[in-house]
């Protein structure tokens, strides 16, 4: 195998690892951690309140979207 | 001491899920290729795996800070344990297929015994099959152990959960075989799910400067949240699934 597939198949492995079939979620994460960061830089202090409460909603719009169809 | 049991916990649980799943191959390789193979390929697997969190853990902790080591860990936490709680609450309330160990057995079996076996010696393909398997289900174990047990700055405690749930699967799965069906492997997921949502929120939160009230208990609180909303989604999502359609 050589360096180049190597990185490749390396490359795949974390693709699949952390977006895999739901981007929405590392995207979102992603998202909801530079807001937290931005506003405990910021000193708005509802920082803790921010996480929780947007990756619950992150969360419920991920299920909502591999829900069955009815 | 919250931390501790929750990280030993998590640990437990998470690689608990992923050794019935690459304990399913291991069975399936050793019944038809012959248990020498498919269990040295096995051993090899956790042998990598350990070299890995052993090579890995201490390297990291010296050279990255460790509010950028939670940022990152937590980060990761998060992405993977949402993943782990969306696809538990899809499959608990009847939106998804149940993760059927059975059908994967018999379906591996199928394919092993058709394969050509060599006359004498070690069954290559039997160990290959065992080795990968290990080493695939057990890579997302390694993460577990490594993200939760630098951010929480206890990995020997994580390696003793992964350690402990490797040798309980292994002594159950050797006493009851094909019986892997009858594991809550689904339960086992959405518990790990809120652990690992729990402290990726936790350690993300703490890495990018968040001071959460209570400190290590407001881990409680957050666990409790998620718990809650999860039972809330799985309840609602199950009711629309059984909803009997209106008479026309």
């Amino acid at each position: 195998m050589t360096a180049g597939r190597l990185l490749s198949a390396f490359g795949r492995f974390w693709w699949e690892f952390i977006v895999g079939d739901t981007p929405e979620l590392a995207v979102g994460v992603a998202l909801v951690v530079v807001a937290a960061w931005g506003l405990a830089a910021a000193s708005v202090p509802i920082g803790a309140a921010l996480l929780p409460v947007a990756l619950l909603l992150l969360l419920t719009a991920s299920v909502w979207r591999g829900r069955r169809p009815r | 001491m919250t931390a501790t049991l929750l990280v030993g916990l998590a640990v437990f649980g998470a690689c608990a899920v992923e050794m019935v799943e690459a304990l399913t191959i291991v069975l399936a390789a050793g019944l038809t290729r012959g248990w020498r193979s498919a269990l040295e390929g096995s051993a090899v697997a956790v042998l990598v795996l350990a070299a890995v969190v052993a090579a890995l853990g201490p390297t990291l902790i010296h050279l990255v800070p460790i509010s950028v080591l939670r940022v990152v860990v937590g980060s990761l936490l998060l992405v993977l344990g949402l993943q782990w709680l969306r696809k538990a609450i899809l499959r608990a309330s009847g939106h998804k297929p149940k993760h059927d160990e059975d059908a994967i057995y018999q379906r591996e079996v199928a394919r092993l015994s058709g394969l050509p076996r060599p006359a004498t010696g070690r069954d290559a393909t039997g160990f290959v099959i065992a080795f990968k398997g290990v080493l695939l289900e057990g890579t997302e174990v390694v993460m577990i152990v490594l993200t939760l047990g630098l951010s929480s700055g206890r990995l020997e405690v994580a390696a003793l959960g992964a350690a402990a749930a490797v040798l309980v699967v292994g002594v159950v799965g050797a006493l009851v075989a094909r019986q892997l069906s009858e594991v809550p492997e689904n339960a086992l997921k959405l518990g790990v799910g809120l652990m690992l949502v729990t402290f990726g929120t936790f350690w993300a939160g703490e890495g990018v400067g968040v001071s959460w009230p209570g400190a290590d208990l407001f881990l409680l609180g957050l666990l409790a949240l998620y718990a809650a909303s999860t039972w809330v989604l799985v309840t609602y999502l199950g009711r629309q699934t059984f909803r009997p359609k209106a008479m026309a």
